[in-house]
């Protein structure tokens, strides 16, 4: 067994300078649940392990009155103990905390979530829908991109050579808005989705919906914005007619895999369903708003 | 290159260890401190029998790298019994016969020792979901449930005395 070396730098320009000099064996660690179990298997053999955990900036959760700045390495279990992230996106705190077993919660991280680019990653769905934005520090300084943008296939992101996410920007709560994230999974706990969706969306006073964001995991290589289900339910009242299109438009945009979990046919069919259920539970929100 | 020297506090005594990189908590633990109660099953935190406390948050310690530990508060399975005196999850568990092979049963006693901590009357569905990630494969679950039932309520009887 050749020796890996580990640092824990205490601030992103030392953890910058310890990656770009890893020439692309360094692999960041956070909470280790998917890196120390790619290790074990061999998928990866680093050179460097660069622990983040001491950096402050990705450490903190803090609100700004204009929207929270989340750090990448913080656990699951903290963010779901953060009252007033879990009351404006409970959508994102729901999903985040759908990851693993409770043991996998006092460790794993959004930011682990997002960089290990699983198709069906939970917290993704949820964080596109919400409109969360990450800051990613790298060589050649930092810079902001939307969650969408990381993950481009399973297993791999647009973070260049030592580059790393910072913090996750979740945005000031537009009054009226509500987000939901849900999943389907063959049994009640410990899986990997076989469909994820996420439903963000705000009403006016009359209740009717002026803006929408709909996003699927696991149906595709990456995580997928679906316009088209957005536009079904904008200008409707959540109503019967904008669910069916919206169901429609959701199908339409599924190309999933068939495996263990589910098949195409299955997951297409669940994806229409998940969104039809996610917006109902979104408007919801966004009436007690 | 040089080991890594680890001070860290496990069952509220200071220790100190020297590791490589790619040991786990799990590894140091069992191998170089030989505190072998906690269990290695699957080794990828699924079958949470690794089951220890890190500064008083659940993990499962083959998912942490032994370096972690420096400055760390560690609570393994070792410092539940107070000498010959066992601790009333642990009664409880031979009570009502919530084990068989008894493998998975330190995971299981220090997650729901960490279950009651924080919430100390949990419903059986949130017992259930909180152990979820233990997995006993010879008893089933329903003894292991009953007996943390027993014990929180045992525990809420002592706290009103």
């Amino acid at each position: 067994m050749t020796s890996v070396r580990y640092e824990a730098p205490e601030s992103v320009q030392d953890a910058v300078a310890l990656l770009g000099g890893a020439n692309g064996g360094g692999r960041v660690l956070a909470g280790g649940t998917d890196l120390l179990v790619q290790m074990r298997s061999g998928m990866v053999a680093p050179a460097l392990i660069v622990d983040v955990k001491k950096i402050p900036e990705l450490r903190g959760i803090a609100g700004n009155g204009e929207g929270f700045r989340i750090g990448a390495a913080v656990p699951g279990a903290e963010l779901s103990e953060h009252a007033e992230v879990a009351s404006l996106w409970p959508g994102v705190v729901e999903a985040v905390d759908l990851i693993g077993s409770t043991q996998i919660q006092g460790r794993a991280s959004m930011g682990g979530n997002l960089c290990n680019a699983s198709p069906a990653a939970d917290s993704v769905p949820a964080l596109v829908v919400a409109g969360a934005r990450v800051t990613v520090a790298g060589p050649n300084g930092t810079r902001e991109v939307a969650v969408e943008d990381i993950p481009t296939k399973p297993g791999r992101t647009s973070l260049a050579p030592g580059e790393f996410v910072v913090e996750f920007l979740l945005p000031e709560h537009p009054e009226g808005t509500g987000d939901a994230y849900l999943r389907m999974i063959p049994r009640t706990e410990m899986d990997i989705a076989a469909v994820g969706c996420g439903v963000c969306l705000t009403l006016d006073g009359d209740g009717v919906c002026t803006a929408a964001k709909v996003a699927l995991g696991a149906v595709a290589p990456t995580v997928i914005v679906v316009p088209a289900a957005a536009e079904a339910l904008i200008g409707s009242k959540i109503d019967e007619a904008a669910l069916a299109r919206l169901d429609a438009a959701a199908q339409a945009a599924c190309r999933p895999i068939d495996d263990k979990r589910g098949t195409i046919a299955f997951r297409t069919r669940v994806a229409g369903t998940l969104a039809r259920r996610a917006a109902l539970l979104a408007a919801e929100r966004a009436r007690a708003n | 290159m040089a080991k890594h020297h680890v001070t860290t506090t496990i069952n509220g005594e200071e220790i100190e260890f020297l590791c490589e990189t790619q040991q786990t908590l799990l590894d140091v633990l069992r191998d170089e401190l030989e505190l072998t109660g906690s269990k290695e099953g699957c080794g990828s935190g699924d079958c949470g029998a690794c089951s220890v406390t890190v500064d008083g948050r659940l993990v499962c310690s083959c998912l942490i790298l032994g370096v972690e530990a420096e400055g760390r508060e560690i609570e393994t399975i070792e410092g539940m019994a107070e000498g010959d005196h066992l601790h009333p999850l642990q009664r409880k568990f031979l009570e009502h016969a919530a084990l068989q092979c008894g493998y998975c049963t330190p995971g299981f006693l220090v997650a729901a020792k960490s279950l009651l901590e924080k919430n100390p009357d949990p419903s059986e569905t949130e017992v259930r979901y909180w152990l979820a990630g233990n997995l006993c494969r010879c008893t089933g679950y329903d003894k292991i449930v009953h007996a943390v039932l027993d014990a929180a309520a045992e525990m809420r009887g002592q706290a009103n005395a």
